[in-house]
């Protein structure tokens, strides 16, 4: 018995050394196929499947390497539902929304401009009536026609079902028609532009004929295995760590917009991002859409390609805002709020806490790709700028001074100042930034602290409104200034603020200004320009909140097997991302422009 | 017997109970809300974020009061129902279990089982060589006093980094899908050995440690000395030793499990291996509350599920255990 014992384990240690003497096998060589016929031993078959990149031998098993694009930093958790309705953090099944199901129209941020996707033309007939021409040709990867009547369908589906997260849409929309196969016909009253072509890019066509007659809780929280969509992509399969897709072969598109290179694409959620480094260094990842922090000096010395050449080496993705609790004291003044903004010290944060990969936000907190809608005037008489002087000099002329000479000034009326930043623990590059927003604070002479609760006491401090100060970055990339100051000044103030101005600020001057910017048309260029003007200047005096950094679009990625990249040096200027809703955004056009290495 | 084995059910019942309302009740007093986690980042407006909010709530039973809610999580438990997942919304949590499941059988079975066996004769031929017990004990020591989490970082570190020969985390690689292939079974046991290996070190010093300690006891007992005084040959004398040593080995077995089993948690989350572990601790960074229910649920069973073999064993194994229950019942 003895016996059988050691000798198993020992087979059992020596065929794991054996597999680790083939195992990285770290440049792919050709000679291996001739050792291929040789013998049996596992030996040689485990190089086999290290060898994938050997054209003449794709295994059936594997992913041909040079067919195959790996990514990696858009999964939060692994797959579980492929229901493009799914909102939020739900939508972990990156792809699902964007390889496989579809939309009327992307919009590129960098151009400024709406792509015509699904959709060949929309127009607005005249102020409550929209027009949609549907390009010809249009089918479903099962072969069945995409007609008017599958827009109509899920547009509809938001009328039927509060639980969608475009059923509000429904107060002003008052019918979609559908004309004929391919024009659809939206009638509005009262409409809400901004957000109606927001979601023009945002609301997922969906198949009738396969989801008409499904239950109520298969259409809003079902997982939709197996989905069938229009995309460039299929469900291939996937796993904890993974989802592959493969190339829809039959995609209509690929007459307009080309047909993407690789014929799967294998998304890894990597265990760290230091896995994911290693991967994109070796060439065994082609992107990386992780936050990586020291890789401003791999990009300089040539290991890693970004958008920038230089800093700040990365495209501004969204504004990270520090939210003041409006409700408390001394937050509740803003002679104290205007002090703090000056007092915190963003250039360390850009320099320090994230060595140069993100850029300052502009005070107005529009991101670069909408800066057209910032009134530099306002900014530059109203905005903030890192000053340790100025913002002590406020303090003193708002009354607060130190009365019991600890160091840190007291309220007016003598109250002692204790404030605490937060941000969720774990968020590396945060906690770093939340430091440098303590420390800088403290030398002003304002008594904060930085802590780092869990995610989840975070996020219940945050939308029920009992935290101090904390950041948040929840406005993504967008084609309208509305989308962020639909996040920031988010009214009515409930007892939950469950997406936006988790503050509380009550202003209704502004509360109505932003709901004025939503129902100025898209094409009515200086009418926007005119309500964000009004909405910087009040949003600068008052200073509810301030936006301090752009966090970056994270993006670096290998050339070995995928080349034609986009990149600022470029002309081929497209967001390098595989994040959950950018793939609209022109992450889609980025993978068409792949070409293989060596062509 | 039959009246031991009813009063060990009845104890083992009673462990479930209490073990199973804790395993409830423990995720509930987390602080956060885990549906507006897991909305959070929906960037909807306010009507819809409140209408979706409590929609999720009434899909998860959320909304329904606590009692209420406990005795639902019996009945469903009794139907095979553990909740869906929060964290891999809306897969049933029976679903995420099963598929992890294994992973974690054929970490922990070969692991344990070979840690014990090998751990127990290795000791025991230790025990006989002046030179081996001097080199091999504290080895042995300092082996089982190491947290396995610390040395499965220091091999991954060692063999996955250093020598670069074992990969540090998942399954199976990204460019294999699961077949029954060669390639595909030796990748994955190629991903499964460093793992292994951090649970098979620190269990194999401990059974090495405890049995060269046993054996040198039972070699100094009154009947060794009488079965030597008699010129009993040595291999007899041993085997005698052995058998008697093994018990409190067997013993030490099923009160070690608990140990082991988090032992392997951690060793999990080192490698992100996907069994339990894994799960368990992503199920608790988004207060997953079905999941994590799930995850201890698997773990009770099998620490109780072990514990009552090994007990049933104990009286196989062990004569006078047997004599002295009969004599009891009698």
């Amino acid at each position: 018995m003895r016996k059988i014992g050691l000798t198993a384990l020992s087979i059992i240690m020596l065929a794991s050394l054996i597999l680790a003497g083939c195992g990285p096998a770290p440049t792919p060589e050709t000679i291996i196929q001739t050792q291929v016929v040789e013998v049996e031993k596992p030996v040689v078959q485990t190089q086999i499947v290290e060898q994938t990149a050997v054209p003449a031998a794709p295994a059936e098993t594997s992913y041909p390497r040079n067919e195959t694009l790996y990514v990696s930093g858009a999964a939060w958790g692994p797959a579980s539902t492929w229901n493009p309705f799914q909102p939020g953090n739900l939508a972990n099944t990156t792809g699902t929304i964007g390889y496989i199901y579809e939309f009327l129209f992307d919009y590129d941020p960098l151009s400024g401009e709406m792509i015509p996707w699904l959709a060949e033309s929309g127009t607005w007939t005249d102020p409550t009536t929209y027009d949609v021409t549907l390009r010809s040709g249009l089918t479903w990867s099962d072969g069945e026609p995409l007609t008017a009547a599958d827009v109509k369908y899920t547009y509809e589906l938001g009328q039927q079902y509060a639980a969608l997260w475009f059923s509000p849409m429904w107060e002003y929309l008052t019918g979609i028609e559908a004309v004929d196969d391919t024009h659809v016909k939206f009638t509005f009253s009262d409409p809400l532009y901004q957000e109606f072509e927001n979601n023009l890019y945002n609301i997922p066509i969906v198949p009738q004929h396969l989801w008409d007659g499904r239950a109520e809780e298969d259409i809003t929280v079902g997982a939709n295995e197996k989905p069938v969509g229009s995309g460039a992509y299929m469900y291939e399969t996937n796993a904890e760590d993974r989802n592959v897709w493969v190339r829809n072969e039959n995609w209509w598109g690929t007459e307009v917009f080309g047909k993407p290179a690789p014929k799967y694409i294998v998304d890894i959620r990597t265990s760290s991002n230091n896995v994911a480094l290693g991967m994109v260094i070796q060439g065994n990842l082609d992107m990386s859409n992780n936050f990586l922090p020291g890789v401003a000096e791999l990009a300089n010395k040539g290991y890693v390609q970004t958008y920038y050449p230089q800093a700040p080496y990365m495209l501004s993705a969204n504004t990270a805002v520090l939210f003041l609790n409006t409700t408390k004291k001394p937050m509740d003044d803003a002679k104290f709020r205007k002090a703090l903004a000056f007092a915190i010290d963003v250039p360390s944060i850009v320099n320090v806490a994230y060595a140069q990969l993100v850029k300052a936000a502009n005070p107005s907190g529009l991101l670069p790709s909408l800066d057209k809608f910032v009134d530099q005037a306002v900014v530059d008489e109203l905005g903030y700028t890192f000053d340790t002087a100025k913002a002590k000099q406020l303090l003193a002329a708002a009354g607060y001074k130190d009365t019991d000479g600890d160091g840190f000034v007291e309220a007016p009326d003598g109250a002692k100042i204790e404030l605490e930043v937060t941000c969720p623990n774990g968020w590396t590059d945060w906690m770093a930034a939340i430091d440098v927003i303590a420390t800088s604070a403290q030398a002003a002479g304002i008594n904060i602290k930085a802590a780092t609760p869990d995610y989840g006491a975070w996020n219940t401090e945050l939308q029920g409104g009992t935290f101090d100060m904390t950041l948040n970055n929840w406005a993504a990339m967008s084609n309208t200034p509305w989308t962020l100051y639909n996040l920031l000044f988010r009214h009515p103030i409930q007892e939950q603020m469950q997406s936006g101005n988790f503050g509380r600020w009550e202003n209704q001057e502004m509360f109505d200004l932003v709901d004025g910017l939503a129902k100025i048309p898209m094409s009515d260029e200086a009418g926007m320009k005119e309500a964000t003007s009004k909405i910087q200047q009040l949003m600068l005096s008052e200073m509810p909140m301030i936006p301090l950094w752009y966090n970056g679009m994270w993006s670096q990625w290998s050339e070995s097997t995928w080349t034609n990249w986009p990149k600022e040096t470029t002309e081929n200027q497209t967001l390098p991302t595989t994040w959950s809703g950018y793939w609209q955004l022109g992450g889609l056009q980025t993978l068409i422009n792949l070409k293989p290495a060596g062509e | 017997m039959r009246r031991y084995i009813g009063r060990k059910i009845l104890i083992y019942g009673l462990t479930f109970f209490l073990a199973v309302s804790i395993d409830w009740l423990i995720p509930r007093f987390m602080p956060g809300d885990p549906i507006a986690n897991m909305l959070a980042r929906a960037s909807v407006n306010s009507t819809a974020a409140q209408v979706m909010h409590e929609y999720y709530t009434h899909v998860f039973g959320l909304d329904l009061p606590i009692w209420q809610q406990y005795l639902n999580f019996w009945n469903s438990l009794f139907h095979g129902d553990l909740g869906r997942s929060v964290y891999m919304f809306p897969t049933p949590v029976v679903d995420v279990l099963s598929r992890a499941v294994p992973y974690d059988m054929f970490l922990l079975l070969p692991s344990i089982l070979l840690s014990w066996y090998a751990g127990n004769h290795f000791g025991a031929f230790a025990a006989r060589s002046k030179w081996l017990d001097n080199t091999v004990s504290p080895i042995g020591y300092i082996l089982t006093a190491t947290p396995y989490m610390w040395l499965g970082i220091v091999l991954a570190w060692f063999f996955g980094i250093v020598l670069d020969q074992f990969p540090i985390a998942g399954a199976y690689s990204f460019s294999l899908r699961p077949n029954l292939s060669w390639p595909f079974i030796l990748d994955v046991l190629h991903h499964w050995f460093l793992p292994f290996a951090s649970l098979f070190l620190v269990g194999f010093g401990g059974w090495a440690i405890g049995m060269r300690n046993m054996i040198i006891y039972e070699l100094e007992a009154d009947y060794s000395r009488y079965l030597e005084a008699l010129g009993a040959p040595k291999n007899l004398i041993r085997k005698y030793a052995f058998q008697n040593g093994i018990l409190p080995q067997i013993t030490g077995l099923a009160l070690q499990l608990g140990v082991i089993v988090a032992g392997a948690l951690v060793t999990e989350v080192v490698f992100s291996y996907p069994g339990i572990g894994y799960l368990l601790l992503a199920a608790i960074q988004n207060q997953d509350y079905f999941l994590i229910q799930g995850c201890f649920l698997f773990i009770i069973i099998g620490v109780l599920l072990a514990n009552f073999i090994i007990d049933i064993a104990y009286v196989i194994v062990d004569p006078r255990t047997r004599r002295g229950m009969t004599g009891e019942s009698a």
